[in-house]
């Protein structure tokens, strides 16, 4: 091969000196744009960061661990027998493995219909009065079930999701979730997947996890429940399916439906695998 | 409200999560009436007896205040007394051991 | 925050005969406060006319005061973190005032001697503003601001 001479050393030198400056005009022009984009989404993640510390949700949780201790109903009695799965009385790591069939109701359950049907079950409340205020709204206005979802949820922090899915009934609610997700309606003809079936989407500033991929359903499942700032409430996973019901123009999402168990056993299963995480703080 | 103090080299790091509405009497219910305000006024903070920190609130802080400040000095075992006031004449009380 | 919510040591939070009182229109419940609270201050609704409530006169621009562990944007303004920190000696007290909040000042932070000049909170703001830490050291007074954003954010979260 021939040897390259000085004068062509410095030829090239120069081309990649010019190609260098190219870039750099190039990277500088596009610094300003990137560099926005970039401060913007750092600046909000510092608001994030900063609000861990001191999360309201810790009120809720208090409140709840009260609830479940406490003796109440026409029963007068605690919800400390109370089966979520793992056996009467067991707290810890029960949401990782919800929802989930259970055999004394024949049915796939999440969260907040077990502790309804504890309620009913143990303390002889009507199931009426039971779902009656599923979502607080103020001092005035708490919501017993948000707090007893606060404090069980927080019992499984740190434990790693582990949805089951062998009995049929699970696989079937599974099913039923998914074809929800994809399910489009409601006069936007939305879906679930509109919104959270791709990556890079966003309403305004909100980034939107595209929850059919491991890690958006991950990242998205194992941080709810959460204090919601803009509610100023403790926010079940119950009322995020609820409040996306709403924005997408659906009807109501009943509180404790099976379409609601379905949803939910579907997030919750996709998300098998990551760290619990809840209660979080969110805007 | 839940409080945690605890030792931070020599001094004391104290947090707090207070349970308060902290309506600013700007918002209106779904009739059109506009919600009283009903927000913390007073805050005091005391070791050992004796005040570390005292503030005064309007109803900007934001509802179920939190806060957050250090002292020199505390030993586990200390007690640690929050004392709020709020506009409605309502006071609450709770304490915490320094840990 | 790690822990047990089994640290928290509860005291009945009663309300007191004062509020009783004060409901059955014996006294206001202004008068009630032994504690005081400074009504012309919170009540104003610009800049001056709470640094005048405060009596807080032309305060001093001081690269002395740092804002501490708060986020230019927020997400929303429900709540803003706020840190402000004091490098002046013998801080006495730190105020924070937004300026286009309804009422500008937020809150007064009295700092008892030994106590770090240093508070951390969260607070309301209605929009994007100038927010001010003021400082009350040695019997002056000085004042830094800073610009924090408020976004608002979309339908989920």
């Amino acid at each position: 091969m021939r040897r390259s001479s000085p004068e062509g050393r410095r030829l090239a030198a120069r081309a990649r000196a010019g190609l260098r400056a190219l870039f750099a005009a190039l990277a500088v022009a596009a610094a300003p744009l990137a560099a926005a984009q970039g401060s913007v989404s750092e600046e909000i993640a510092k608001y994030r960061a900063a609000l861990q510390d001191g999360n309201p949700a810790e009120l809720w949780e208090a409140r709840g661990e009260g609830l479940w201790r406490e003796r109440r109903g026409p029963k007068q009695a605690t919800l400390e027998r109370c089966d979520l799965g793992k056996g009467p009385g067991v707290v810890k790591g029960v949401y990782a493995e919800l929802p989930r069939y259970f055999a004394d109701t024949d049915r796939v359950m999440d969260l907040e219909t077990r502790l309804v049907w504890c309620m009913v079950q143990l303390q002889g409340y009507s199931e009426a009065d039971a779902k009656r205020n599923p979502f607080g709204s103020g001092n005035d206005k708490k919501s017993d079930i948000e707090a007893l979802v606060a404090y069980i949820t927080s019992e499984s922090r740190g434990v790693k999701m582990n949805v089951p899915l062998t009995h049929p009934k699970e696989a079937e609610a599974y099913g039923v979730g998914e074809k929800l997700f994809f399910f489009r309606g409601g006069t936007h003809d939305f879906a679930c997947a509109t919104c959270h079936g791709e990556d890079g989407k966003r309403i305004r500033l909100q980034e939107l996890p595209n929850l059919v991929t491991k890690e958006g359903a991950q990242r998205a499942y194992t941080t709810w429940p959460a204090y919601r700032v803009s509610q100023g409430e403790l926010r079940s996973f119950e009322w995020r399916l609820y409040d996306c019901f709403r924005q997408q123009r659906f009807p109501e999402l009943v509180f404790g439906s099976d379409a609601a168990i379905a949803l939910t056993m579907f997030l919750a299963r996709n998300s098998n695998g990551a760290v619990f995480d809840a209660p979080a703080i969110k805007r | 409200m839940k409080i945690r103090a605890s030792l931070a080299g020599d001094s004391t790091e104290v947090k707090v999560l207070m349970s308060h509405e902290m309506e600013t009497g700007q918002r209106k219910d779904a009739n059109g009436q506009t919600i009283p305000a009903w927000f913390i006024q007073n805050v005091s903070v005391t070791w050992n007896g004796k005040t570390v920190l005292s503030a005064q609130w309007g109803p900007a802080v934001s509802k179920n205040p939190f806060l957050s400040f250090k002292f020199k000095g505390g030993t586990k075992g200390d007690k640690i007394v929050i004392h709020w006031v709020d506009n409605r004449g309502d006071r609450r009380t709770d304490e915490a051991i320094i840990a | 925050m790690d822990g047990g919510r089994r640290a928290i040591l509860r005291s009945a939070g009663q309300a007191t005969l004062v509020a009783l009182a004060a409901a059955a229109g014996l006294i206001k419940p202004e008068d009630a406060r032994a504690e005081g609270w400074n009504k012309s201050a919170f009540d104003a609704r610009s800049l001056g006319e709470a640094l005048k409530g405060l009596a807080a006169g032309e305060p001093a621009q001081s690269k002395d005061i740092a804002f501490v562990q708060t986020p230019e944007i927020a997400e929303n303004g429900a709540v803003v973190p706020i840190g402000v920190a004091s490098a002046l000696a013998k801080t006495e007290a730190i105020a924070i005032l937004i300026e286009k909040n309804p009422n500008t000042l937020a809150a007064v932070f009295d700092i008892a001697p030994g106590t770090e000049a240093a508070v951390f909170t969260r607070v309301k703001m209605a929009q994007t503003s100038n927010v001010y830490a003021l400082v009350k050291a040695d019997g002056r007074y000085y004042i830094a601001s800073k610009e924090i954003k408020v976004t608002l954010g979309g339908c989920g979260g």
